[in-house]
């Protein structure tokens, strides 16, 4: 096992890049640590996967794997993956970034590609804030949560998002935490072998910005809060799925289902644009 | 029609039409866009046309989305372009951005219509002009082209696409809803594949590419997604690795190799034509459809007596510098006549260096010139 691990690390990390720029105890570690176990496990070409991060913390996961690797604009991750995807469908496309990045600025682009089911993976880890520019208030945030920019608690309510999945199309939803690591890693290798839009939500410790204001300092402090809340429900009604400052977070895999991807549409346009006109 | 699906012959079509045949005939296969007036007809031409050369069409949720998708098809290796008009132009700037970082070959057309904010959606303005060179934040060169005919489009479409495979840059295309929408006689040639510029690829052994090598030159040969190469690239500034380098002599580094690669090759990619500039006392510089009203102007002036001649721009962005230094040592005089109140007439001033008086004539947008008004700042100017 710690062999296969050591073999893993060295095929997909890139050892020149490290150390990485993740605080102690950030959940984005372990996240990409299973993504990778996921990638070797789901028997992809390395030489076909493409991972498209955007900006933050996050967005800095493109960056440490020896893959084809793109780090590109705030948000802007997935149409980027779309472009590869649809240029050349042989490629695999991954998304790898944060909630800021995918679900605020990049929100309209995370529904679209959900919508059109193209086939792609999102690993979305959920930090509930902007860890990289010091812990503002994100779109995933809990009611009544502290941060830089809600001094007096968050009076916005988040997005809940395997519902906002669900309801855009996906094919493959799932959420864990850190703290499931085993579980985490087998929905990103069926996210990964799933056709359509795929999408796996990472609930995340950020214990140096959001954690230090929410009484969560260490990380363990996080896992353990982690262990105390998580209920797993696998199939559990989407519309039950969202988190609380204090209540459960459901955990599990949520949607699993087919449909024409976005690659079946255009090959039937291509099949009508090239057929012989009748005389 | 040839075998390859790529039109050849003669054609009565509009502007924007003739720049989606241009992109077919460059070899283009991935068009991301939205919809906006003046632009949509490129768009909806490219639909039609794709998927029967065996391309991929797709209408994005956004420009921002249409201009990340064209660079993701870029470096999926095929030739991608969007089309767009001034509240889109806006909105792609943060991509194009990315496209100059990253150096990834790709077109945009930008059909301009009057600003600012929505403007006149259906009407012309070439306002966009500065918004071209600087319009991204930051330090950079860009190319930007400009089309004064339906025939034009077509041409520099091709030149646009060669041009962005060899530089590894995005490609403008500022044309204006003139231009776009006018019909008129396009000849469309056959392209071979001797006319057409691809981007260098890596040579080599792929554990040991470094995506930005200056071994080869100021444009480092770009690898492919899904090739075997394990690239990484980033919108932070980089080194030769393509890994972030966060310090000043890495930025130095980068961004004087990025401006260095157009300003050193000014000469390569600058194009202009001129009409009785010989003997010209009096030039007038013009672009896109303005100055095909400025030549017919010219040539009354020159009826009345008057030592005129006429310069069309046609590469905007790197400034034809040289050509207006050159001029502005013989004539007397520049009047630049464009559909803005003053944008491209600054850099012919700067250029005249005071040799020559430099005369704006502006318009607001909305319409063209009508030639007496060009013709008159001629004949102002001889008094």
């Amino acid at each position: 096992m710690q062999d296969n691990w050591v073999k893993v690390i060295d095929k997909y990390l890139r050892q020149d890049r490290l150390p990485h720029i993740w605080c102690p105890a950030c959940g984005i570690g372990p996240a990409l640590n299973c993504f990778l176990r996921a990638i070797d496990k789901a028997g992809l070409d390395p030489d076909m996967v493409s991972v498209v991060s955007g900006i933050g913390c996050s967005g800095r996961v493109a960056g440490y794997v020896k893959l084809d690797s793109f780090h590109t604009t705030h948000g802007r991750a997935i149409p980027f993956a779309t472009g590869l995807k649809l240029a050349n469908p042989r490629l695999k496309a991954v998304v790898f970034s944060g909630d800021g990045d995918l679900v605020a600025i990049g929100g309209n682009h995370l529904i679209h590609a959900a919508r059109r089911n193209i086939d792609m993976t999102v690993i979305l880890i959920n930090n509930f804030n902007y860890g990289m520019t010091g812990g503002q208030v994100g779109p995933t945030a809990p009611q009544d949560v502290r941060t830089s920019t809600t001094p007096y608690g968050n009076f916005e309510p988040p997005f809940n998002l395997p519902l906002l999945m669900h309801a855009s199309g996906a094919s493959y939803i799932a959420r864990w935490t850190v703290l499931h690591l085993r579980q985490l890693e087998i929905s990103m290798t069926e996210a990964l072998q799933k056709p359509g839009f795929s999408f796996v939500e990472v609930i995340s410790p950020c214990p140096a910005v959001y954690g230090r204001m929410n009484k969560e300092p260490e990380g363990l402090d996080s896992l353990r809060l982690y262990m105390k809340r998580s209920v797993i429900k696998n199939g559990a009604n989407p519309e039950e799925t969202g988190i609380s400052k204090d209540g459960p977070i459901i955990v599990g895999k949520f949607i699993d289902r087919e449909y024409p991807t976005l690659n079946n549409g255009l090959d039937k346009v291509v099949a009508k644009a090239r057929k012989p006109v009748k005389k | 029609m040839s075998d390859n699906g790529h039109l050849v012959g003669e054609y009565f079509i509009n502007g924007d039409v003739a720049c989606a045949e241009g992109a077919i005939s460059s070899g283009c296969r991935f068009f991301a866009g939205y919809p906006i007036t003046p632009a949509t007809e490129v768009a909806e031409r490219m639909a039609r046309r794709l998927p029967v050369v065996g391309g991929t069409y797709i209408q994005m949720e956004d420009e921002m989305a249409s201009m990340n998708a064209v660079l993701g098809a870029s470096w999926a290796g095929v030739k991608a372009m969007t089309s767009t008009s001034g509240p889109g132009f806006s909105l792609m700037m943060e991509n194009i951005g990315l496209g100059v970082m990253l150096e990834t070959p790709c077109v945009v057309a930008n059909i301009q219509r009057a600003g600012p904010s929505t403007g006149l959606p259906t009407l012309i303005g070439q306002q966009d002009v500065m918004q071209a060179r600087w319009g991204s934040h930051g330090s950079y060169e860009i190319i930007a082209l400009c089309p004064d005919s339906p025939q034009q489009m077509f041409d520099l479409t091709v030149k646009a696409f060669n041009l962005s495979e060899k530089y590894r840059i995005p490609v403008l295309i500022m044309s204006d809803e003139v231009v776009g929408h006018m019909s008129e006689k396009v000849v469309i040639p056959e392209i071979t594949p001797d006319d057409l510029v691809y981007r260098k690829l890596p040579q080599g052994k792929k554990d040991s590419y470094i995506p930005y090598s200056t071994d080869d030159g100021l444009v480092p040969p770009m690898a492919i997604a899904g090739q075997g190469y394990h690239f990484h690239v980033t919108g932070l500034t980089h080194d030769e690795r393509g890994y972030p380098a966060m310090n000043a002599a890495a930025q130095d580094r980068l961004i004087i190799r990025l401006v260095d690669k157009i300003r050193l090759n000014a000469d390569d990619i600058v194009m202009y034509s001129e009409y009785l500039t010989r003997d010209a006392e009096i030039v007038v510089c013009a672009y896109g459809i303005t100055s095909r009203i400025a030549r017919f102007a010219v040539g009354q002036a020159r009826k009345k007596g008057i030592k005129a001649g006429f310069i069309q721009l046609i590469t905007l962005w790197p400034f034809p510098e040289k050509r207006i230094r050159e001029l502005s040592r013989k004539v007397k005089a520049f009047i630049v006549p464009e559909i803005n109140r003053g944008q491209l007439v600054y850099e012919v001033e700067r250029c005249a260096g005071g040799k020559a008086v430099t005369i704006s004539v502006p318009h607001s947008g909305g319409g063209v010139h009508r030639p007496e008004v060009i013709l008159s700042a001629i004949c102002n100017c001889k008094k």
